[in-house]
């Protein structure tokens, strides 16, 4: 099983209320997982357009890591939440990454981009929303999973979403037959993987054929002819969300759509609390067919 | 009567309908806030009108009997799987495999059903309004699906007795099942069910008939290539 949730917001209405939405539907969808649960949340860039990192602390010592992290970086700004860390730099990406695997190479890079922000753990959907107080937070758009652990570890690095570039995160219910030798491809051409997990494979082929200047929506029709096994994917980038089904589609999802909100959910009643949802356009995305906002 | 999901536990509506009070005699109910819930009004065994006033979940209305089940909204997968008898009517879209394995009783599709629509039904009849997805019939052994929008992919893959009515295109046929004669008998059973699902302004004539070639019953080494 597992459960997916997102929202991308049309109008600025409930962008105070994005964190509230997206928490009551990931703890609705406990039960298709609750062996962990993990959103990313989309905010404004600030002017500067600064990149910020998603850190799992995974038992460092925050005060010690923040001395220590301030010495060999910029930061402009951090912020401990729960045992995650967003921190945000004005150094490069490529130099900061390098740099925390180089000196704390415990810590997991949950995701970094202008305006992600990544919190996953393993535990029950409600405690995890809990911690990191999804509720207060506030944003263009957001994605969320519940996870039921099949085929690799339950551990953070196991836990959606995955996000393999820059503000891009994804989300998946299935499973892929091929991804050991995807993923041996992928690492021949520089893509680092940091579990055993089908998903994370997924997300690193697509950030890799976005890197080669594809579109997400041809990114994700390839998808289609290279990813083998079952899916419903919901992949989130700066701009919006796409949604993807493979073409048997055994893996549910339904999108509601009103004049201020798309949201998708692997099964309704996680958005039977959503403002106005009765009003909404509900429909099911076809197999094998792209859907996107904002991008 | 009305039964507000958001003041009883859906076990305890459940249990009232599959367990009627014989004394109050009621037979009339009406759920509210159903809010995507699972299998509500699922193993009902009497004679009974119920609405539901909303989207419901999975298995809704799943191993009917009897009973008169409504749904004011869409469905989730599974509507009336494995019915026996009575009737289900949905008045919006449902997902997949609705009416599956079902032996027996009337369900009706105002909207369209995503895959798999009546996968293995065994007797059932399912009316849909509007379009099939991917896969319907499959494996079907008996009654009839009619569809008065269009099929999907694969549509009868592998099926055995049921009669397959479709008035709009058909993407594909599965294998073994092949477009058959339609005969008088054919269209006034057809114009049966149309009434029976209050449309008015659809004639037996305009539907296709599907069915099972048969050349799948048996084993045969020249058919390798469908299995």
């Amino acid at each position: 099983m597992c459960g997916i949730v997102g929202i991308y917001l049309k109008s600025e209405k409930f962008k105070d209320s994005l964190g509230s939405m997206l928490s009551d539907m990931l703890v609705n969808m406990s039960s298709r997982g609750s062996d962990s649960a993990g959103f990313a949340v989309y905010k404004e860039e600030d002017k500067e357009k600064n990149f910020k990192y998603s850190l799992c602390l995974n038992g460092i010592d925050y005060e010690k890591f923040k001395k220590e992290i301030e010495n060999k970086i910029t930061i402009l700004n951090i912020e401990k939440n729960s045992d995650h860390v967003i921190i945000k730099a004005k150094n490069k990406p490529s130099d900061v990454i390098k740099i925390l695997n180089k000196n704390f190479s415990k810590i997991s890079i949950v995701g970094y981009g202008k305006s992600i922000e990544i919190f996953k753990q393993v535990g029950e959907p409600k405690n995890v929303v809990k911690k990191f107080n999804l509720k207060s937070f506030s944003g263009t758009h957001g994605i969320g999973h519940t996870r039921m652990a099949t085929e690799s570890a339950i551990t953070t690095d196991g836990s959606h979403p995955y996000s393999t570039g820059e503000d891009e995160c994804l989300v998946h219910n299935g499973s892929l037959s091929n991804h050991n030798n995807l993923r041996r491809k992928l690492k021949k051409g520089g893509i680092n993987f940091h579990s055993e997990n089908d998903t994370e494979v997924a997300a690193g082929y697509i950030s890799k054929n976005l890197s080669n200047k594809k579109s997400l929506n041809d990114t994700l029709k390839g998808a289609l002819k290279d990813l083998d096994g079952f899916y419903t994917f919901v992949v989130g980038t700066r701009k919006g969300f796409a949604v993807l089904r493979d073409e048997i589609a055994c893996k549910p999802a339904v999108i509601a759509e009103t004049d201020d909100y798309v949201a998708i959910a692997s099964e309704f009643q996680a958005m039977a609390h959503l403002p106005d949802v009765n009003n909404a356009k509900i429909f099911e995305p076809e197999p094998g067919m792209v859907y996107s906002w904002g991008n | 009567m009305e039964l507000d999901l958001k003041k009883i536990s859906l076990r305890d509506v459940n249990d009232k309908l599959q367990n009627l009070d014989r004394k109050q005699n009621q037979r009339d109910f009406i759920i509210t806030n159903p809010e995507g819930n699972h299998a509500i009004c699922a193993g009902l065994t009497e004679e009974m009108s119920v609405t539901i006033k909303g989207h419901v979940g999975y298995y809704c209305a799943g191993m009917n009997q009897k009973a008169h089940i409504t749904i004011d909204g869409n469905a989730g997968t599974g509507v009336a799987e494995n019915m026996m008898s009575g009737r289900v009517h949905v008045k919006g879209n449902a997902s997949q495999s609705a009416g599956a394995t079902a032996h027996g009783g009337l369900l009706i599709i105002d909207g369209d059903t995503s895959s798999r629509c009546g996968i293995s039904m065994k007797g059932i009849d399912i009316v849909v309004k509007g379009s099939v997805g991917h896969m319907s019939g499959f494996m079907s052994q008996s009654g009839n699906l009619i569809v008065c929008g269009d099929a999907g992919e694969a549509l009868g893959d592998s099926l055995y007795e049921t009669n397959i009515y479709v008035q709009g295109n058909v993407k594909s046929l599965g294998a073994d099942c092949v477009e058959k004669k339609m005969d008088k008998n054919h269209i006034k059973k057809l114009n049966k069910f149309l009434k029976e699902a209050d449309i008015k302004n659809l004639k037996g004539e305009n539907f296709k008939r599907y069915g099972s070639a048969r050349k799948l019953y048996n084993f045969k080494v020249d058919n390798i290539g469908n299995y």
